[in-house]
């Protein structure tokens, strides 16, 4: 992204060169382009297109995976409209989004302009990485523990300051924004860093120029970074966003859904659907739904961010 | 084990905790009867069964009731498996759509109709009739818990449980009350009775002001006389069903093999109203604070509670917790004048598709013979289904200074009820769970929250 000078539009004669080759070299290209596509042409059918048709073969079927699937047509898709489990579902999901990748965001770009600002020490920027590391599981667990009730060390020290205790993951108003501020907690560090790969290919001399010509660090970062990440930016919330709406270890290891359907999570549904009330059709239906709203979701956001193209320039 | 949600793999730990804990101390524990390769077909044309558990507690008894079926059936090996709770259904559904399942699983009351419905389970009744297996050898209503809509057996019971009232011994002395002054207890939907008055005494303010006393401060409870896990979904097991069942209520119109239920009946509204009012008197947790505590067996441990409403399959566990005194109690009686307990059981059953059926049922013969279950008593786990063994499991837990009869009292009186049987069983839970949580977390009345949920149960158990 640094400053690129636009290719020169080719002379008239620049093919010229290519004609002279031996007319047989295309083809060869091809046949070892061919070979070295072949792996992940195979990983892609067996692991990713074959289930996904299948799925959405499933999502037509009552299927209970112990008995063979019968086709129904559009049954479990119009089941859907009329299932208030559904639409709760999706309405946790996507308040849960939004927390979960606003507050993620602006805390990772703040993270990400402090650690390119405040210290070179790649022990520091490496520790803001260290949530990460740790496994979803664990992640949930040792929140689960610090936020309990009765012996949670939060609950001390909200104690200690005058402050009666919470119960986090009990009450239906705190118990999804609980989860959410915790994979943020996870995240923030992985998110800061594709933040900060951004920050890096900003010119230096850009921020000289603007500093000359008098320009506040907070008019700096509103007018050059903001604007020249933006593709970065795009890139990152279209991976988290994504990722966010995946949501699942997290609600399965602390509340399992409750108190009263107020983390039910669409992954939680779908998975509770398939593999506890064997399903396997309704929660094909509710999976097809739920890859149409991401696939918009997506679009969505590279055209409001127009990610194909950069203010750097 | 006897739960749809818990696991006693991890007994002591509350539900919540663990799913966790499970997930954490997930692994198979492989315990071959004897040293040979899986596989069927031993070296002398040895059949091996495999065979799948989920409460690590009680595989040491098995482990020896196999040793001493392969030293009379030298032509069968025995392959113990144990998976936690939390595995084992989803195991044994992958098992079973690989065509890969267990020759002989344990067995739950909840989950065989599922199973049993789409002819995973082998029907044994031929069996049992040619066999010589007196089927009145077992407590009553046992037998019925594997049998199918269509009159099939699904299985050979294999032990029973009920629910106690479990206390701290010191705090009910403290408080004035002798052991023997737990077994009177009574209840009622209008004043409580004398079980509320027990537990008002029992609960403890932070000025050490208790519930009876002037000047209790119901917010600010350092001992509660009630503890509880959650709202209990639609089973209430260790939670409400103690109360509703002696309210004169039952789950559903039959059972096994319900067509509908009965979630909309006055005397359940009106036991839950009771029993949810002891939050507000502060008696009990409030399900927030209940539901994100450590485990409530852990909390009787620490002293946060007075007095829990747990399961006999937890026994050991209390018995075993460090630095308290537990006993037990049986449930109090309510206004049907008679205690009540959901009375479970586990069964084994055999795989449909087992290459080995013969040997199979040879297996589950013994398993559900006095010589096994004698076995399992000797242990002091569990109640074995046999009446006689059962007896035998009273005297052992006796011995351990666990008061059997307090779980024994719902056998011998008849005031178990049998948990509903049915093969939709995950659907009503997922419409229930909600429910009660809304109604422990409300204070409006329970009856409406609870006709709601029982029009969609009644729907979802009249879908075809």
């Amino acid at each position: 992204m640094a400053v690129v000078t636009p290719p020169a539009p080719p002379a008239p004669g620049a093919r010229a060169p290519r004609r002279l080759r031996p007319s047989g070299r295309p083809r060869g290209d091809l046949r070892a382009a061919m070979v070295f596509l072949i792996p992940a042409t195979v990983g892609f059918v067996v692991f990713y297109l074959v289930p996904a048709v299948r799925g959405a073969w499933f999502s037509l079927t009552d299927y209970s995976v112990l008995a063979p699937p019968q086709f129904v047509g559009l049954d479990n898709y119009r089941r859907l409209v009329d299932d208030p489990l559904f639409w709760n579902a999706m309405g946790v999901t996507g308040y849960y989004v939004v927390i979960n990748i606003v507050v993620q965001t602006v805390v990772a770009v703040g993270l990400a302009v402090l650690l390119q600002r405040m210290t070179r020490s790649i022990l520091v920027r490496g520790a803001a990485l260290l949530p990460y590391f740790v496994a979803n599981v664990v992640v949930a667990l040792v929140w689960f523990f610090m936020l309990d009730y009765q012996i949670g060390i939060v609950n001390v020290l909200l104690g200690k300051v005058g402050i009666d205790p919470q119960a986090f993951f009990g009450d239906p108003a705190l118990a999804l924004p609980t989860i959410a501020l915790i994979n943020v907690w996870r995240h923030m560090g992985y998110t800061a860093l594709l933040v900060f790969a951004g920050l890096q290919t900003i010119p230096p001399q850009v921020y000289e120029a603007a500093s000359l010509d008098g320009a506040s660090a907070w008019r700096q970062f509103r007018s050059i970074t903001l604007p020249l990440l933006r593709p970065v930016l795009a890139l990152v919330l279209v991976v988290t966003v994504t990722g966010s709406f995946q949501i699942f270890d997290t609600v399965a290891v602390t509340t399992g859904g409750g108190p009263v359907d107020a983390t039910r999570v669409i992954y939680l549904y779908i998975y509770d659907l398939a593999f506890a009330q064997l399903d396997f059709g309704y929660a094909s239906a509710l999976s097809v739904v739920l890859f149409a709203v991401l696939l918009i979701v997506a679009l969505v956001q590279l055209r409001l961010l127009r990610a194909g193209e950069s203010d750097n320039s | 084990m006897h739960r749809s949600d818990t696991t006693p793999t991890q007994p002591g730990i509350a539900r919540r905790l663990r799913r966790p804990a499970a997930l954490v101390a997930t692994g198979v524990l492989a315990l071959a009867g004897c040293a040979t390769p899986s596989g069927t077909g031993g070296p002398d044309g040895q059949v091996t069964l495999t065979y799948w558990m989920w409460d690590a507690n009680q595989v040491p008894g098995y482990q020896q009731c196999a040793q001493d079926f392969e030293a009379e059936n030298p032509d069968v090996l025995v392959n113990l498996e144990q998976y936690g709770w939390d595995d084992y259904w989803t195991q044994l559904t992958a098992r079973m759509v690989a065509e890969s399942a267990p020759d002989v699983f344990v067995d739950h009351a909840q989950q065989f109709g599922k199973y049993a419905s789409f002819d995973q389970i082998l029907d044994i009744s031929d069996r049992v009739e040619a066999s010589d297996i007196d089927l009145d050898q077992y407590q009553d209503g046992l037998v019925d818990l594997s049998r199918g809509p269509d009159g099939g057996l699904y299985g050979l019971p294999k032990d029973w449980d009920t629910v106690g009232l479990f206390y701290n011994a010191d705090m009910v002395a403290e408080a004035g009350y002798a052991p023997e002054d737990l077994w009177e207890l009574e209840w009622n939907p209008r004043d409580g009775g004398t079980f509320e008055e027990f537990l008002a005494r029992m609960t403890v303010d932070e000025n050490g002001v208790r519930g009876d006393e002037p000047g209790f401060d119901p917010s600010r409870v350092d001992v509660y006389g009630l503890g509880y896990n959650e709202s209990g979904g639609g089973f209430g097991q260790v939670q409400w069903a103690p109360y509703a069942l002696s309210n004169g209520w039952t789950y559903a119109d039959t059972n096994p093999w319900p067509t509908s239920f009965d979630y909309d009946d006055p005397a359940l509204a009106e036991a839950i109203g009771w029993w949810r009012s002891l939050i507000e008197k502060g008696y009990m947790p409030p399900l927030p604070v209940a539901t994100s505590g450590i485990g409530t067996i852990e909390s009787l441990g620490s002293g946060g509670y007075a007095a829990l409403i747990e399961g006999s399959w937890n026994s050991r566990a209390m018995a075993e917790l460090q630095g308290v005194d537990v006993r037990v109690a049986p449930t109090p009686v309510g206004p049907t004048g008679e205690r009540a307990s959901v009375f479970n059981g586990l069964s084994d059953a055999i795989y449909a598709g087992t290459e080995h059926p013969d040997e199979a049922w040879r297996w589950v013969e013994y398993l559900a013979s006095p010589a096994c279950q004698d076995v399992v008593a000797a242990e002091g786990r569990v109640f074995p289904a046999i009446s006689s063994s059962s007896e035998k499991a009273v005297a052992t837990f006796s011995e351990l200074g666990i008061e059997a009869d307090a779980f024994a009292v719902h056998v011998e009186d008849g005031t178990g009820t049998l948990s509903p049987v049915t093969d939709r069983w995950s659907e009503v839970q997922s419409i229930m769970q909600p429910a009660m949580d809304e109604v422990m977390s409300s204070t409006d009345d329970p009856g409406p929250i609870l006709a709601d949920a029982d029009a969609r149960v009644d729907r979802v158990m009249a879908d075809e």
